[in-house]
């Protein structure tokens, strides 16, 4: 199926949109060498060219998801970078970033540079190594971080564990300037939040479930936002699910400070009902929240606030979600999802145009974490992704290429589908007919 | 009343999926159950020939007892099995349990654990009767059954009665499951606790708040009175038990100034000088030794009810024996 990267790719007669240079209509992408040659019409083909029709179908500057969980080293039954990395072409990305938050973290150089090295071997989407903030993750001490980012470290982050200790925080977003990559942070105090599974609210009170209320994300939220703001270091917030959080972000943006901030696909489209009956594929965190929160999050994703579109992809063995609620680790698998849900929930619903939900799922996140990609400009790599935005098809877990099954939009059904995904000029995954 | 009007399904996981005649069901048919246990040979063969197993991943000796006596005294065969560990062993053997169980071939199981849902999570994987005997802090339905039909023995009704919860409501599922089961029968439900026992939207639920137990006793016909776990003093929700006494505390003082005759329920066990004085506790008001005795009845009928049987017959099923 793949092709091989030296040969020229034309891509004949698509729907070619890329917001980083305003391209929204149809016409040809030539890809040699690895780079982006030619977008438009009318433009010499060399002779050895493949050409694909495309007609009928969007062109896109590849998609990227900043904040995945590929669960190498030390989670392999759930996940590798390699079967990882497979399930994002799947899903339409050509690149993601790994979350360091594996056992053990990637906290030195080294661990960076093996998982740099095997999303390389793998050879499926490009995978970008992030290193956490602290040593072990324990919250203590900064990282080697300059070397991590000289290593291919993209950004910081103690995802999963975040830094509680406002101190250290202060520190590392003043430091990681130095090598102009962002902090992420996963907001959550956990002093408000511990033993919590879900949203605290009327559905955990019914179900008798340990709640984690929204001033847990949102006191972290606001402490944050003030540190970048003091510090001019680049701050980005994963995975906000409040509409307090959105709020503030949308605050500090407008005084100037410098932060980017993902919207999920599962709080974009779910709320906590969606843990009734102890459904364990719904519990995630931040958890789903309440329908305020979840229309907070979709403005925010409609206007820019939350800039990026993440996954939070988190995979889980079948046998760790089958437990009681409170028994069942955090997470959901979202590679597959987030481009139907996405069109399904956004863009058919007229929160966002095509041309901005490319924005949101492959340019913001490419400037967010500085990352080559996210347009389609003479000269830069060649990664695309071709998906048909009328596609209709129905959520089955079984057909993932994940590891993990974990999924709570089983069953449903999408519009928006991943067709091709061209990396580095060769098409590393196409839908089977 | 017609058998088929009446069913309690393939399990009894809480009292929030019942309906307000499922719940009087339960209650008629544990009536006639109450005599058997006066009898000098206490046993009927309501249930001879069924497999019941007794699953505790958490301690309780009451419930544990009490459901075995309503066991034996229908003629079931029991097994009890208790298991304890951390919280991640604790879901892992119970997969594997209920995989055995499904393979053991046993008609019904009685389960108590520490994680909410665990009850249901089991009824969806055996084809056998699951009875919730409490899960985490979601139900315990039994004992809000036999808090129901002791109010009705005193009080006649429980139809425009007054309830009044006071404590621990947070933590409680027996709080949850009075809630939801005096509500569907047409009481009046408040609790009274700190706010830092109480849960998120507990309004939501239809219940009143008091904050002071004195406008609480003012306001109800009876108080069910939970235990106070004595570690949530060490995790903080409450500053002392002393304070907690003087401010929360069910006692005799307290109770004398109540405007009408005040029954005092506790699912027991109490902490004598906490929640609940002794003079209290032991006095003319508390129907809490009679709780003990309807709730081998309500066990009965729950188990009868799922082995099919049907209200009417109850009477007729204990002659049987
Ligand atoms: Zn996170």
């Amino acid at each position: 199926m793949a092709t091989n990267g030296t040969r020229p790719l034309l891509l004949r007669g698509g729907h070619v949109i890329d917001p980083s240079t305003g391209q929204d209509g149809t016409a040809d992408v030539l890809l040699v060498g690895g780079q982006v040659e030619a977008v438009g019409t009318g433009f010499g083909t060399p002779d050895d060219a493949e050409v694909l029709d495309v007609s009928g179908l969007v062109v896109a500057p590849g998609l990227i998801d900043v904040h995945v969980h590929l669960r190498e080293p030390g989670g392999e039954h759930k996940e590798t970078i390699a079967t990882g990395a497979r399930a994002a072409l799947a899903g339409g990305f050509t690149a993601v970033c790994a979350m360091p938050n594996t056992d053990p973290p990637i906290d030195d150089p080294a661990a960076v540079g093996f998982v740099r090295a095997e999303g390389r071997r793998a050879g499926f989407a490009r995978v970008y190594p992030t290193g956490t903030v602290s040593l072990g993750m324990k919250g203590e001490r900064l990282t080697l971080i300059g070397e991590m980012a000289e290593a291919g470290a993209v950004a910081i982050t103690d995802d999963g564990r975040p830094v509680a200790d406002a101190g250290l925080m202060r520190l590392a977003l003043e430091y990681a300037r130095t090598f102009g990559i962002p902090v992420a942070q996963h907001c959550e105090d956990h002093s408000l939040s511990a033993g919590g599974s879900m949203n605290e609210g009327i559905v955990s009170t019914r179900l008798g479930i340990r709640g984690i209320p929204n001033a847990s994300e949102d006191v972290v939220i606001a402490r944050d936002l003030l540190l970048a703001e003091l510090t001019g270091g680049r701050l980005h917030i994963q995975h906000v699910s409040t509409r307090a959080g959105v709020a503030m972000i949308r605050d500090a943006k407008a005084r100037g400070v410098s932060v980017t901030a993902e919207g999920t696909p599962h709080h974009f489209t779910l709320t906590d009902e969606a843990c009734e009956q102890y459904r364990t594929e719904a519990k995630v965190n931040p958890p789903l929240r309440r329908p305020e929160d979840r229309a907070a999050v979709i403005e925010g994703v409609g206007d820019g606030t939350l800039d990026v579109i993440a996954t939070d992809h988190a995979p889980h063995h079948y046998d760790e979600k089958e437990q009681a609620f409170e028994d069942a680790p955090f997470g959901l698998v979202g590679l597959e999802t987030a481009l139907g849900v996405a069109v399904t929930q956004l863009v058919e619903k007229k929160v966002l145009t095509l041309a901005q939900l490319i924005e949101r799922m492959s340019c913001a996140p490419a400037r967010a974490f500085s990352l080559p990609g996210g347009t389609l400009r003479r000269g830069s790599i060649a990664d695309v992704t071709v998906f048909d935005p009328a596609r209709e098809w129905t959520v089955d877990r079984t057909r993932f290429l994940s590891k993990s099954r974990n999924t709570p939009f089983e069953g449903m059904t999408l519009r928006g589908a991943p067709e091709m995904t061209i990396v580095d000029g060769s098409v590393r995954w196409r839908r089977n007919a | 009343m017609n058998p088929a009007a009446t069913p309690l399904g393939k399990d009894l996981i809480g009292l929030e999926r019942l309906t307000a005649e499922q719940i009087r069901g339960i209650l008629d048919t544990a009536d006639p159950f109450k005599e058997i246990s006066e009898r000098a040979i206490k046993k009927v063969p309501v249930l001879r020939g069924k497999t019941i197993v007794n699953l505790f991943f958490e301690a309780s000796t009451r419930t544990r007892i009490s459901f075995e006596f309503a066991e034996k005294r229908l003629s079931a065969d029991t097994v009890n099995i208790a298991s304890t560990g951390s919280s991640v062993q604790k879901g892992e053997t119970l997969v594997d349990t209920a995989r055995n169980l499904e393979a053991m071939r046993i008609d019904m199981v009685v389960i108590r654990h520490g994680s909410s849902g665990a009850a249901q999570f089991l009824a969806e994987r055996i084809p056998s009767n699951v009875v919730n005997a409490g899960d985490g802090r979601h139900e315990h339905p039994t004992q809000a059954l036999l808090d129901m039909l002791t109010l009705r023995d005193h009080l006649g009704r429980i139809e425009g009665l007054r309830v009044c919860i006071v404590g621990d409501v947070l933590h409680s599922r027996v709080a949850r499951s009075n809630i939801w089961g005096l509500t569907k029968l047409g009481a009046e439900v408040a609790v009274c606790a700190p706010r830092t026992l109480l849960p998120i939207g507990v309004e939501e639920l239809g219940v009143q708040v008091f904050d002071r137990i004195e406008e609480a006793i003012e306001w109800a016909d009876a108080l069910n009175v939970l235990r106070l776990q004595l570690e949530r003093m060490q995790a903080g929700f409450i500053p002392s038990l002393r304070e907690y006494n003087r401010v929360f505390g069910v006692t005799r003082e307290r109770i004398e100034r109540a405007p009408r005759d005040l029954l005092i329920l506790h699912p027991g066990p109490m902490n004598r000088g906490v929640e609940i004085d002794s003079d209290v506790a032991d006095g003319p008001q508390s129907v809490i030794l009679n709780q003990v005795t309807n709730g081998v009845a309500v066990r009965m009928a729950v188990l009868y009810l799922l082995a099919g049987g049907a209200p009417d017959r109850a009477e007729a099923a204990k002659a049987e024996g």
